[in-house]
């Protein structure tokens, strides 16, 4: 590591910065009133953004394709938790068959 | 803590738990990626309290690694944070705590608390969701981190693990019961989809941003029924009026 201040200078900027998002969107709801539809609308949103984090960290690493592996994992995990199995069947079948993939070479 | 095993169903409660083991699992791989970077311990271990967003803290390791600037990199891990602020706007007013407690509460705001919070029916059960599941975070990500720093090497390759599936499989399979709903499916496919296109151009954090773009999706769906907080729907129909 080079310079431990401006590590620590960062590392400070982010976590402040994080805070201050976490913080920013809850006083924004408490200031204004919003009508029954916004609000489901807002939890909408949160549902799209989830989604899309799972896409991407599903499908991507970086800026390019994660490999096959991983996203079928997931979607395996999806179909399951779809089906309403159990979480952890779900989490362990989207880890086991990434890993078993690997395993036979699948990138 | 007793509390919320009162509020909140076994069911519940044992999600939370293989959750926050999951997140435990990914902290190993963080961990053992920072020291393996050339980090020192308490970079990783400062960082998985202090920041408490996994993604972001990967990226600002990366980026700093790979010889960037530290403020750079702080900012590319802010924009990744940027979608806590929408997260803020879904949660119900006193779901994150009140008063003093709130700062607190404010702070075990990230994935998993949020769905665990959104998926519960009432006040009590989100609130209690969200507390357990962020403060299950909060000792699982960076006690996973600091675990994943001691034993380096050893963990380096997560990925023959498939634990690098983990993450994804936990969000999606928690908002599962979200998407049976066919009209916020569609939108949340869209939403991904723009996402996907997105990220091979833009840098980590706007394509997930962007995909908020799919709300419009949510709004045109249903131009029927809105009469709980706008104008009155009788005002639009006067003709059922005798």
């Amino acid at each position: 590591m080079k310079d431990t201040t401006l590590v620590v200078a960062g590392m400070a900027t982010l976590a402040a910065g994080t805070y201050a998002f976490r913080l920013s969107g809850q006083l924004l709801r408490a200031r204004i009133s919003f009508p029954p539809r916004v609000t489901k609308l807002l939890e909408g949103a949160a549902v799209i953004l989830l989604a899309a984090l799972v896409a991407t960290t599903a499908l991507t690493q970086g800026h390019g394709f994660s490999g096959v592996a991983r996203p079928v994992g997931v979607l395996i995990g999806g179909v399951l938790a779809w089906r309403k199995a159990p979480f952890l069947v779900v989490v362990i079948a989207a880890a086991g068959v990434t890993a078993g993939l690997r395993l036979l070479g699948v990138p | 803590m007793s509390s919320i095993r009162r509020t909140l169903e076994g069911s519940v409660l044992r999600d939370i738990a293989l959750t926050c083991l999951a997140v435990l699992f990914i902290g190993l791989s963080y961990g053992a990626i920072a020291v393996a970077s050339g980090f020192p311990l308490w970079v990783p271990a400062a960082q998985s309290v202090l920041v408490l967003a996994g993604a972001s803290e990967f990226l600002f390791i990366g980026i700093v690694a790979a010889g960037g600037n530290p403020f750079a990199a702080a900012l590319a891990g802010l924009l990744v944070n940027s979608r806590h602020l929408p997260y803020g706007l879904a949660l119900p007013p006193g779901v994150t705590g009140r008063g003093w407690r709130r700062v607190f509460g404010t702070h075990l705001m990230n994935d998993e608390s949020v769905v665990f919070a959104l998926a519960q029916e009432d006040l009590p059960r989100k609130r209690a969701a969200y507390l357990a599941c962020g403060i299950g975070v909060l000792i699982c990500w960076p006690g996973g981190a600091v675990l994943g720093a001691l034993i380096g090497s050893a963990v380096h390759d997560t990925n023959a693990f498939g634990l690098d599936a983990m993450f994804p499989a936990v969000i999606l399979a928690l908002i599962v019961p979200e998407l049976r709903e066919r009209v916020t499916m569609r939108a949340a496919l869209v939403g991904a989809a723009v996402a996907l296109i997105a990220t091979p151009f833009l840098p980590a954090g706007l394509p997930v941003l962007l995909a908020l773009a799919a709300v419009l999706l949510l709004l045109r769906a249903a131009p029927g029924d809105r009469e709980p907080g706008g104008v009155p729907r009788g005002d639009h129909q006067p003709q059922a009026a005798p």
